[in-house]
């Protein structure tokens, strides 16, 4: 009876019903779980967690003092433990405890993270007064406050110091702030200047017309600039001088003391110590932190600000070259071109064109764009500057130009659309009152479809803010020294290269160092790309369905 | 009727005319009419330029790849009869040095002459010291590229000097100043013993080492000259050491060592080589050169690097020899690649400084310009008229051919000799391979190295990727594409397809890393819960879906059709935990707790961590929305009245699917699988960073490999522009232009037909 039922099921075909839902559901699942990691780890990053000191006893080995804050667990087969070396005894469970612990201190131990076995660690507990540092370099310190010292003396110690110590690194960090603007907007503004001299120089010398006046002009300037370089070089004496006064005494798990600069501290922090309150607005400093800083130490740490308005620039820019030109195309293949074969095989060519690997859009990019174009451009308008190139060298305007023609085929297909869409009635209205083709295409049509032009455009920023194959070569780097865009001028800097939020993933996830420490600032940077990209996309897809339910109504 | 007619027409006054011919508004519409033509000129000529530029990708990708493949040039100059050509001698050897500029002949009256290239005007003479009474009856250059030679004396000594150019600038002009120098004293080495003429010599010089032959008739003479620098007086000490070699019974023809001074190569008799050991002091074996018994060889040459020797035979025929190592493990003397030039003898080969090209004169003046590697004739032009001699620049860009008392100064435009068609795709034999390989190696730290531009493992890595990736999306985008087509509630279908669809605007380097950073490692850590997923997720979905239809129908009713998969979350979320959950014991219990040491060792298959599984899984993922979204569509818009009477004459659902939809829809299925194909193919950082990116060709779904994107976007900032190698990387991006343009052109010429069969039904 029931092996009858089991054949009449198959039979009946749902089976095969159940399986093809299970692949929905497959696909479903596997989509919201990469978001769902990706989102965990992303934002994961920024708590405060617990930092935990224990002991760590490895059979046969003297016990050492751990402290840290736990990264991950896993249960691993003893056997593993044991091949891998490690001196596991021969009886006990199967499976034990494997933790990451990040400990810190890679100025002491040469190493951020260490595995350990759970099941070694024991008295583990989470002192209040357990302090971690962030510091600028060399990563975070992870151990106890002794004292705080100002310009060599003692000026608090124990539970004094703490305070001390708060009020310090926040001096630090205003002077920090300070010394920043000084180094980059100040200086340069010199080094541009100089530069500018410089180049200029050279152009009157190409020209045949660098005489002794003008020689003249050129050193009185190039001297006036020098003497303000003076100026900022005594402030900022002053204040690295001024940022080098405090420091603080340390001890390490191992009672260890560690003499730190205060001036090397970002953040000092006690997490065992904190309230959740305090914990989540640490934690959404520490965004911020992330959104608006610049990184540190080989992009493993600190923000990425340059590389989100990298993105933005280069997306912008390639933006207001893909519109208008997306716009002509679907405009001459839609309304003036005659419907044919031709104009049907030109769709299915840009269509496609749509399909072509990003890659080979990269390779043209470099090719033509950088060598070529920009080649030309560099012997026609810059011979001052050469050999180094200005144009003819990987920036920001190649970058943007081989994205726009990356993201060409996106515009006119969706403009194109929103032409079809625009019912022949309309349009015949239009031309039966007297309007010319032209005041018919200004007047009504264009308008009409601009939803469509909208549409298409924030799917080609979409496209070209997740592509990163073609940016490697034609424009973006690890780590770019100034903004394109600062008060120097020209102000916008179309020769610069750029960082961006995509290389900034696979650089830092894949050419660091440190990955282990890099790796949930990758989660992170990871998280924005998407979040940026899904709501330009959900905008589109809103745009869209608006616009179809407008012209259900005009096609009635 | 009338008369309401006339009085409306009384009682209306008569409109007033409006005159539409006013200067003003014909201006007007002039104007207007101008607009119109300047906007539809603008549209035109924009809309077409854009188009232009999108087609201008594929004409410049070609423009750059074309020069790979056209072969050489040789232009000629008008011939020179220098004034100095009366009292010369007959010449035994010309050089050209780096600068293009300066000539050098010797001269069997023991004269090195230097003149300019150019003009054939004479520039200095130096006269060998050559002692009384000898003359010069052989010479020898060392390895190509070392400006070392050795003159063979008719009284069984050798002379070693070397020839040197001093470029300086005097008064802002260019001046080089030829010398020549005796590293080894101006005194003759004595080779020959008897005193009987060295009729060959050869020579090779390493820093320490000054390794000398030479014969007369079939007799062999080997010296090594060992300098030692004395590190505490700085005194220079040279011992001579004779290496006595089993001697030949036919006169030598030619003879060469190899640049590690590790075999010596003594070409004999009508046709044959013996190979000599010289570490052991042995006969390594005696080679037949050429299979005709009538062809005999008349010139030899090594390439440079030294390994390969070419021998050119009196047919006109030329071939590649050198050490392979036999299936036995043996070293063996092995021809390589043969090319025809014409049909007289070869007289003179002369090797490429800094490629592993060769160029061939014949007793006709015919040149032949070839290479090796790339088993390529680039070039076979008639020069002179007879047997001449030439030279070769060390940037073989210039040629001198000297022949009846002129000299012929030719340039040579050879760009890109090392890439061909059989280069590019088929195994290439390479120096110090033992058998033909396909090989991607394009750069290496040492100088004389050979780039290996074979396409065909990162061909075969990028289809092996894409089959991988295919394996897992296209029955799960199918599938997942059928049923949200054709079962799933309308309400869900509203919902699902958005979220599949958003994730193809997911930028790939997100996948990437997400595969490298995280899938990587944890496969790696839990291979038997992956592939007892794999299993057990179609069994779990079965039965619980019998489980299913065995409930009550009161509970069963009370889920509207459509909403299996809704159900079927929670069994695959089970599932899938429990295989993760099962995965450490599971290689407890089968693979003795570690899956992946029992895949490397006890299957001998190599594991690595970035592999095409991890690569398979991202990429299936990243190409799943591609493949669902369009065969979604073309499920969903198999015409409603195929499938109401199908369903109708009493199929059941799974029926009309099986027989009705997925028939009338497979077009649209099938180029929804092209499309995925493409991306797959195309997909650069998934790939870039989800595998080692080793250029391998093995199936093995644990290795890694490299694909053509990958490759292009790795090695593309660091080639030299306009060199080989970034050509070749043009030429992959090429490949991938054209394949996945002819992929989706061929995709969307089915997928229209088939719109256009769904109309008319």
């Amino acid at each position: 009876m029931k092996q009858n039922s089991l054949k009449g099921w198959f039979k009946s075909g749902a089976p095969g019903v159940w399986i093809s839902g299970g692949a929905v559901s497959i696909a479903v699942i596997m989509t919201i779980g990469l978001l769902a990691v990706i989102a965990v780890r992303g934002l994961g990053h920024f708590w405060p967690a617990d930092l935990i000191h224990a002991s760590y006893n490895v059979p046969g080995l003297p016990a050492h003092l751990v402290v840290g804050e736990v990264v991950q667990k896993e249960e691993v087969p003893r056997e593993r433990l044991k091949s891998a070396g490690l001196p596991v005894p021969d009886e006990g469970p199967e499976f034990m405890t494997r933790e990451l612990i990040k400990v810190g201190n890679r100025d002491l131990n040469g190493t951020d993270f260490t595995w350990i076995v759970g099941d070694w660690l024991t008295n583990q507990t989470t002192p209040p007064e357990l302090m971690a540092i962030e510091r600028r370099e060399w990563g975070n310190f992870y151990g106890y406050l002794v004292n705080v010292k100002e310009g060599g003396k003692v000026i608090a110690e124990g539970e004094a110091a703490w305070p001390q110590l708060q009020a310090r690194v926040q001096r630090v960090n205003q002077l920090a702030a300070e010394l920043k603007t000084l180094e980059k907007v100040d200086i340069g503004a010199i080094n541009a200047g100089l530069e500018r001299i410089r180049l200029h120089g050279r152009k009157l010398e190409l020209d045949g017309k660098l005489d002794a006046a003008a020689q003249a002009d050129l050193e009185s300037e190039r001297a006036e600039l020098n003497a303000r370089y003076k100026d900022i070089e005594a402030r900022l004496a002053d204040l690295h001088a001024q940022f080098n006064r405090d420091s603080l005494t340390a001890r390490d798990a191992n009672g260890k003391e560690v003499e730190i600069e205060i001036g090397k501290v970002v953040h000092a922090y006690q997490p065992n110590g904190m309230g959740t309150f305090t914990k989540m607005g640490f934690y959404f400093s520490k965004v911020w932190e992330f959104l608006s800083d610049d990184p540190r130490e080989a992009n493993t740490e600190g923000g990425i600000f340059p590389a989100i308005f990298g993105t933005v620039m280069m997306t912008l820019i390639m933006a207001m070259i893909v519109t208008p030109f997306g716009v002509l195309a679907a405009v001459y293949l839609r309304e003036y071109a005659r419907q044919g074969t031709m104009t049907r095989l030109i769709r299915i060519a840009v269509n496609n064109l749509a399909g072509v690997p990003a890659i080979v859009y990269g390779v043209f990019g470099l090719g033509f764009f950088v060598y070529v174009l920009g080649g030309s451009v560099d012997r026609l308008f810059f011979p001052e500057a050469l050999p180094a190139p200005t144009f003819g060298t990987p920036g920001l305007l190649w970058a943007s130009l081989t994205l726009a023609l990356l993201a060409v085929p996106v515009v006119i297909v969706a403009t194109e659309e929103g032409l079809a869409r625009i019912p022949r009635t309309v349009r015949e209205g239009s031309l039966a009152l007297g309007a010319t083709k032209a005041e018919t295409l200004w007047k009504i049509v264009l308008p009409m479809a601009s939803p469509a032009m909208m549409t298409g455009m924030i799917l080609a920023v979409a496209r070209a803010a997740g592509e990163v194959a073609p940016l490697m070569l034609v424009g973006v780097v690890k780590l770019a020294p100034s903004l394109p865009l600062d008060g120097n001028y020209p102000y916008l800097h179309l020769d610069q290269k750029i960082m961006h939020l995509g290389f900034h993933i696979y650089d830092v996830g894949f050419q660091s160092p440190n990955v282990e420490a890099a790796r949930p600032l990758v989660y992170a940077t990871a998280l924005l790309l998407v979040l940026v990209i899904a709501t330009l996309n959900l905008s589109a897809v809103w745009i869209r369905n608006h616009l179809r339910e407008k012209y259900k109504a005009l096609d009635s | 009727m009338n008369d309401l007619a006339n009085s409306t027409m009384t009682t209306t006054s008569p409109p007033k005319r409006i005159d539409f011919n006013t200067p003003e508004l014909q201006r007007k519409r002039r104007i207007r009419a101008l607009k119109d033509r300047l906007t539809r000129w603008y549209v035109l000529v924009g809309g077409l330029a854009v188009l232009a530029a999108i087609t201008l990708i594929f004409f410049f990708l070609a423009y750059v790849v074309l020069p790979l493949f056209q072969g050489a040039d040789l232009t000629a100059k008008d011939s020179i009869t220098p004034a100095w050509m009366q009292d010369a001698g007959k010449p035994l050897m010309i050089a050209i040095e780096e600068q293009n500029q300066v000539a050098m002949r010797v001269s069997d009256k023991g004269q090195a002459l230097f003149y300019e290239l150019d003009s054939g005007a004479e520039l200095r003479r130096v006269d060998l010291p050559v002692p009384a009474g000898a003359t010069v009856v052989s010479i020898a250059e060392d390895q190509p590229g070392s400006p070392l030679v050795a003159i063979g004396l008719s009284n069984g000594q050798a002379l070693v000097f070397r020839h040197t150019y001093k470029v300086s600038y005097p008064d802002g002009k260019k001046t080089i100043s030829p010398a020549i120098e005796y590293p080894y004293g101006e005194a003759p080495i004595a080779l020959n013993e008897q005193g009987a003429p060295l009729e060959h010599v050869s020579l090779n010089a390493t820093d320490s080492t000054l390794l000398l032959a030479g014969s007369s008739g079939a007799q062999l003479y080997v010296l090594s000259l060992t300098s030692e620098e004395n590190m505490m007086t700085g005194e220079v000490t040279s011992e001579q050491t004779r290496i006595d070699l089993p001697q030949m019974t036919e006169p030598v023809k030619n003879i060469f060592v190899d640049p590690r001074q590790q075999w010596l190569y003594v070409v004999n008799g009508r046709a044959q080589a013996d190979v000599f050991s010289l570490r052991d002091k042995s006969l390594n074996g005696r080679y037949k050169l050429l299979e005709n018994g009538e062809a005999q060889v008349t010139a030899a040459a090594q390439l440079v690097g030294g390994i390969s020797l070419i021998i050119g035979d009196s047919k006109g025929g030329l071939a590649q020899w050198f050490m392979a190592r036999d299936p036995d493990g043996e070293l063996r003397f092995k021809q390589i690649r043969t090319f025809q030039m014409g049909s007289a003898p070869i007289v003179e080969i002369s090797a490429e400084e800094r490629r592993k090209g060769f160029v061939a004169l014949d007793a006709a003046g015919k040149l032949g310009v070839f290479h090796s590697t790339a088993h390529r004739t680039l070039l076979v032009d008639q020069v002179v008229d007879g047997q001449g001699l030439f030279g070769l620049s060390p940037r073989a860009n210039r040629l001198i051919v000297e022949q009846g008392g002129k000299l012929q100064p030719l340039t040579l435009e050879n760009p890109h000799p090392e890439v061909s068609w059989s280069a590019l795709w088929s195994k290439v034999w390479y120096e110090n391979y033992d058998e033909p390989k396909y090989v991607w190696q394009s750069t290496a730290a040492n100088t004389d190295f050979e780039p290996k531009l074979s396409l065909s493992p990162l061909t075969f890595g990028t289809l092996k990727a894409a089959f991988y990736a295919m394996l897992l999306a296209a029955p799960l985008a199918v599938a997942a594409a059928i049923y949200t087509a054709y079962f799933m509630a309308p309400g869900m279908r509203r919902k699902v397809k958005p979220v599949i669809e958003l994730m193809e605007a997911m930028p790939t380097v997100i996948l990437g890393f997400f595969a490298g950073l995280f899938l990587a490692p944890y496969v790696e850590g839990h291979l038997p819960g992956i592939f007892s997923l794999l299993m057990l997720l179609p069994i779990g979905i079965l039965v619980a879906g019998f489980t299913f239809s065995r409930l009550p129908e009161s509970i069963r009713l009370r889920v509207p059709d459509g909403w299996e998969s809704a159900l079927l979350i929670p069994v695959i979320l089970f599932v899938g935990w429990l295989s993760l959950y099962m995965s450490p014991y599971m290689e407890t219990w089968f693979f003795g707790g570690d899956m992946r040491m029992w895949i490397s060792h006890d299957l001998g298959i190599t594991y690595d961590q970035r592999n095409a599984l991890v690569v398979g899984l991202a990429m299936g993922f990243a190409v799943i929305p591609n493949i669902y979204s369009i065969a979604e569509d073309a499920v969903f818009s198999v015409p409603r009245g195929l499938t109401l009477g199908s369903l109708a004459l009493g199929a059941t659902p799974w029926q009309t699917m099986t027989r009705v939809v997925i028939l009338t829809a497979s077009p649209g299925i099938f180029s929804a699988l092209m499309i995925g194909m493409g991306r797959a193919v195309g997909e650069t950082m998934i790939v870039l960073m989800a595998t080692g990116n080793t250029p391998v060709m093995e199936m093995n779904l644990f290795e890694g490999l490299r694909t053509l994107a990958a490759n292009v976007a790795v090695e593309m900032p660091e080639s030299e522009v306009g060199g080989s190698h970034y050509r070749v990387l043009f030429l992959s991006a090429l490949v991938l232009l054209l394949f996945t343009f002819v992929m989706n052109t061929l995709a969307e010429l089915i997928r229209q037909r088939l719109r256009k069969k769904y109309s008319s039904l």
